[in-house]
């Protein structure tokens, strides 16, 4: 007799994948945030190398013992580099998604909780913030200020609120018809009070999930905006400076100047996408993992 | 007196749930509205509570036209009403401990001094015990619950309670608990009653008077006449 191996459907997870492979991705996920968070905490002060010293008699050396990633065009060592720019951007990215995550949720909040016409006025204006490529947006808020870390925060944070606001919105708006709410005026809550006491918990796992999906994204950007010239100060190394300074190596047939620091953007954020896809799962398990990047 | 005067309510002004009612409840009365489900009477209850604006219509508390709902009706006439809802677990704060939602408005008034002696007071009302008040709601059965939830209402001392469908999920002991419990605090402060439900047995052997669902409405009242 012919064996049919069948499977519920609750054991699939997104495109088809069994619990099995999930875990897997769950697990390797979590060791490579584990590993680069060890790297760019550990490393720099254990290491204590100077990242931005050069050695012009080693310069664009391939990868070796000595340099396990080369060196780049002036000498300096890249995985030094690399691990330096990791974090870096991390930072960047972190207090960024921090800061689209607050706005975001401040006036999510404001729109539902108030409603009428606040609520419309505000939400048209995140349309019109929406319609505006965030690049395009990102690109004039840095332009206004002298290349640095804060200017690259603050640009990348501004551009990336608008979806937490609607998430959050939409969240307190369902809340807010719960006999809870109810509840609470009828014992005198202020609304004030209702959206602090009851409505904001309600909608922080959401939050808080729309942040560390948010990492990836403005770790992107930092590196995009900086490779561009417009984000970090060349000298300082990010990931997207980089990838940005190892453009004309490439093009000479060097190619670890620009391999290492592109892996070094895209696994890491992987990771962290996947870990918070899992968490999706967890508080939500109605939408399926779909990289939210 | 609370008096709902001609109101038309609803969630769609072209087809409004609650058409042209009339109802009044007379300081220290009982009443009790019986409907069949989904005829409106929750929607009438929360207008009566100033909780859900009406499309016309007047609700009158002690003389007072009601000008506000929500939260544009003045503290002092929101806190004038205890409600219970139906349905406990939608009608607690998941993140609260019993006690904190016992506490609730004691807080948002801010009387907080009051809430260690008002609680215990107020759990012994509705029998709860001590170990279920540090509790959260989804460590406690429906009835617990629901002991606490009317144990809310009746902390801010409200002249008037709405008990939307308030024993529609319980088993009778805790039915004929909370049912006492009510009865002991009307009797204590002379508070009006407004009993929404479907079970007549419950609400005839409660309320001093019950009227239907279909005696209420305007059209109603002019089919009879004719």
């Amino acid at each position: 007799m012919a064996e049919t191996t069948w499977r519920p459907a609750s054991a699939r997870g997104a495109g088809g994948a069994t619990a099995t492979t999930r875990a897997w991705r769950v697990w390797s996920s979590a060791a490579i945030v584990t590993a680069v968070v060890l790297a760019v905490l550990v490393v720099p002060p254990v290491v204590n190398l100077d990242e931005q010293a050069v050695h012009l008699a080693d310069k664009l050396l391939p990868p070796s013992w000595e340099h396990p990633f080369g060196t780049d065009d002036v000498g300096r060592d890249l995985l030094v580099r690399c691990v330096y720019g990791l974090r870096v951007s991390l930072l960047v990215g972190i207090v960024a998604a921090v800061v689209a995550t607050v706005v975001g949720t401040a006036v999510g909040a404001l729109a539902a909780a108030c409603g009428g016409w606040v609520d419309r006025i505000v939400m048209r204006l995140v349309d019109v913030f929406a319609s505006v490529p965030h690049l395009l947006l990102g690109i004039f808020i840095v332009a206004m200020f002298r290349p640095g870390v804060w200017p690259v925060v603050i640009s990348v944070g501004l551009t990336h609120w608008l979806s937490t606001a609607r998430i959050v919105r939409a969240e307190v708006l369902s809340l807010r018809s719960r006999p809870y709410v109810d509840a609470a005026i009828s014992g005198g809550a202020s609304r004030w009070r209702v959206t602090v006491r009851h409505l904001l918990p309600g909608v922080l796992p959401q939050a808080g999930l729309a942040a560390v999906l948010m990492v990836p994204h403005a770790i992107w950007h930092e590196s995009a905006l900086s490779f561009l010239g417009l984000g970090l100060p060349t000298h300082q190394a990010s990931l997207g400076t980089l990838v940005q300074g190892a453009r004309s190596s490439l093009l000479a047939g060097d190619w670890w100047p620009t391999l290492f620091p592109g892996l070094f953007i895209i696994v890491p954020t992987l990771a962290i996408a996947g870990l918070a896809g899992a968490w999706r799962e967890r508080i939500n398990p109605r939408r399926r993992s779909e990289l939210m990047l | 007196m609370l008096e709902l005067r001609s109101v038309t309510a609803g969630y769609d002004r072209r087809d409004p749930v609650v058409r042209d009612v009339h109802l009044t409840v007379a300081p220290g009365e009982a009443v009790g509205l019986l409907g069949p489900s989904g005829c409106g009477k929750s929607t009438l209850a929360r207008v009566a509570a100033l909780l859900h604006r009406p499309d016309r219509g007047q609700v009158v508390i002690d003389g007072e036209v009601a000008r506000g709902w929500r939260h544009r009706a003045p503290r002092a006439q929101r806190t004038a009403f205890g409600v219970v809802f139906q349905q406990p677990r939608l009608s607690a704060d998941p993140r609260l401990t019993l006690t904190q939602l016992i506490a609730e408005p004691l807080r948002a008034t801010g009387r907080a001094a009051e809430v260690p002696g008002r609680v215990a007071d107020l759990a012994r009302t509705v029998g709860l015990g001590d170990d279920l008040l540090a509790r959260r709601p989804h460590e406690v059965s429906d009835g617990q619950l629901q002991r606490a939830c009317l144990a809310r209402a009746l902390v801010l001392d409200p002249r008037w309670l709405i008990c939307d469908e308030m024993t529609a999920m319980l088993d009778a002991s805790t039915t004929a608990a909370l049912v006492a419990a009510v009865e002991g605090y009307r009797a204590r402060t002379g508070a009006g009653l407004l009993a929404v439900g479907h079970d007549k047995v419950l609400l005839e052997r409660w309320c001093d008077r019950t009227v239907h669902w279909d005696e209420l409405s305007g059209d109603a009242a002019a089919d009879r006449t004719t």
